[in-house]
């Protein structure tokens, strides 16, 4: 067994054998669906539209933006990645792994969500799957990338908590999952598409569901995308294998450029 | 054989702070070189800078003839680190463990070494619920799995039981006669003592002394203790004078006497105690340790 596929294995394994991560991959989003879709549509209707691509949206930003920065900081705060670099494992290993990983997790959730979805809340199914999956692969990449720079520029755990909530819980409320992107105030709107909610949202009706897209929704795949590439490129930029490496590459405030592929999208 | 590791003028600064200070020493190729020093005398810092954890501030380094600063990628394949302070992810198993690390080394899982170190039992036990013992050996484990020419071991033997500590020490023996240098930092003198065939004491950063341990010791100023237990007790008076001795007390049963040359301190009270009409029960002889060194050294900042 090689490398890659040896240290896979692990953090697979590792996604369903911690507990605090299993909550994030699979209990949280699905129970959450569970409520939300018993709850949210008799009070409003919108969400019965959005049902599927809403709670998948949910379920990344859950697993991503919850579950994988803190694993990062505590396993650099306790000297895991000293052993690591010890014994030759790189930090793209580092961070590419747990994010495929995690994506495997969010994609078993998607599959339950798009299954039952129709079923128990008489949800409106994907009419291009194809857009569907392409949606689903760009918001994975999109929060991978903003995980994991969350990850490696945070000090510290609660800070972690801090920024994870600060793209996360806006995402809910604004990325056009509870309230439709067209309701938003003209500024509100503008300052929503900071948010991969908000492109993948977009994305997802205008290439898999069959509706009308607020904006250009190729241009949201392409800005999740790079967002996602410019998240990884900067998490290795920002890699420290200690906590109390006095050494740095960059300020840890350049990871705010993980969202200038989202920002570029103001211009369109 | 050459130096497997040479250090010179190693300086390393954490802002202002100096924690190393312009040390220089070889370690030769098969050699046990032990690191001793109170917390913060340097030793974590310096092996930290041989293993390329952390930057020199200044001075050269070569560990296996490779400089640990410019190429740090081929030093990983020349040598294992057993960190003081370092762990593995909670969930991971030790079976886990040494198949990732060794595909990371590009060899075959080495389970041999887990059923060498006790810990077969526990292959398929996560980490977190491993004794801190069982954490220290399959940290050993994968430290040793890829053969390595220069080992570094830093407090190997803190957490472990005496069954697993002799058998810790019989790996290292084991290892060095395979001709694997191995660079010892510990607190435990009773263990460098045992092993190391040179050792370095640093303080404030700096090396106090360095040497054989037996040189080490006889460099100091220490007395040997010289404990004689009699049928008829004549040694309990404190008005004796023996060549040699500068101090003389009763612990117990026992005449202490510290001497500065055992030969004529024994001669002289086996003479006293035949002509007294005594004889002896005891006679103990005990040297000035490593740690009374260590201790001088600590305490006085003496060194040679």
């Amino acid at each position: 067994m090689n490398a890659f596929a040896a240290h896979f294995a692990f953090e697979f394994r590792t996604g369903v054998r911690n507990k605090t991560l299993l909550l994030l991959n699979y209990l949280f989003p699905l129970g959450l669906y569970l409520m939300l879709g018993f709850i949210l549509p008799g009070l409003n209707p919108f969400f019965q539209e959005v049902i599927i691509p809403g709670m998948v949206v949910i379920a990344v930003m859950a697993a991503y933006l919850l579950g994988l920065p803190e694993p990062l900081v505590g396993a650099r705060e306790k000297g895991i990645f000293r052993s690591y670099k010890i014994n030759g494992v790189p930090p793209s290993s580092i961070l590419s792994i747990p994010s495929l990983t995690t994506g495997v997790h969010t994609v078993i959730v998607a599959a339950v969500i798009t299954a039952t979805a129709p079923i128990l809340f008489d949800a409106p199914v994907p009419v291009n799957w194809f857009g569907f999956l392409v949606t689903l692969v760009a918001i994975m990449v999109a929060t991978a990338g903003i995980a994991v720079v969350i990850g490696v520029a945070s000090s510290n755990s609660r800070v972690v908590i801090l920024w994870s909530q600060a793209v996360f819980i806006p995402s809910m409320l604004l990325g056009g999952i509870m309230v439709p992107y067209e309701d938003l105030t003209p500024g509100v709107a503008r300052a929503s598409q900071l948010l991969p909610a908000t492109h993948a949202m977009n994305a997802f009706r205008g290439l898999a569901m069959g509706e009308a897209a607020d904006f250009a929704p190729w241009v949201s795949i392409m800005s999740l995308l790079a967002c996602g590439a410019v998240g990884f490129g900067l998490a290795l930029f920002l890699f420290r294998w200690d906590s109390h490496d006095t050494v740095r590459r960059g300020h840890p405030a350049l990871g705010f450029l993980v969202l200038a592929p989202l920002a570029l999208t103001l211009l369109f | 054989m050459g130096a497997a590791v040479e250090v010179a003028d190693l300086r390393k600064l954490y802002g202002d702070f100096v924690a190393v200070d312009g040390i220089s020493f070889e370690v030769q190729t098969g050699q046990i070189f032990g690191l001793l020093g109170t917390n913060g005398a340097g030793k974590t810092t310096t092996l930290e800078c041989l293993e390329g954890l952390r930057l020199p501030t200044g001075g050269t380094l070569r560990v296996g003839g490779i400089d640990p600063v410019t190429e740090p990628r081929k030093l990983r394949s020349v040598i294992g680190v057993q960190l003081q302070t370092a762990g593995l992810p909670e969930t991971i198993t030790p079976a886990e463990a040494m198949r990732i690390f060794c595909a990371y080394h590009r060899i075959a899982p080495r389970n041999d070494l887990l059923n060498r170190l006790g810990l077969t039992d526990k292959a398929d036990t996560q980490y977190l619920q491993l004794s801190g013992g069982q954490q220290r050996r399959l940290e050993l484990a994968l430290a040793i799995a890829h053969d390595p020419r220069v080992l570094f071991l830093d407090e190997p033997t803190s957490g472990l039981d005496v069954p697993s500590r002799a058998e810790l020490h019989r790996l290292i023996r084991e290892l060095r006669a395979a001709g694997t240098t191995i660079i010892l930092a510990t607190h435990d003198m009773a263990e460098a003592e045992e092993l190391a065939d040179r050792v370095a004491i640093l303080r404030a950063g700096q090396i106090a002394v360095i040497g054989s341990p037996r040189d080490i010791t006889s460099k100091g100023t220490g007395f040997t203790k010289v404990s004689v237990r009699t049928k008829y007790g004549s040694l309990g008076t404190s008005s004796l004078a023996f060549p040699a001795v500068e101090h003389h007390h009763q612990e117990d049963e026992y005449s202490v006497f510290l001497s500065s040359d055992i030969g004529p301190t024994v001669s002289a009270i086996i003479t006293f105690v035949d002509a007294n009409g005594d004889s002896l029960i005891d006679l103990r002889v005990e040297r000035p340790s490593l740690e009374d060194q260590f201790l001088e050294i600590a305490t006085t900042g003496r060194g040679s």
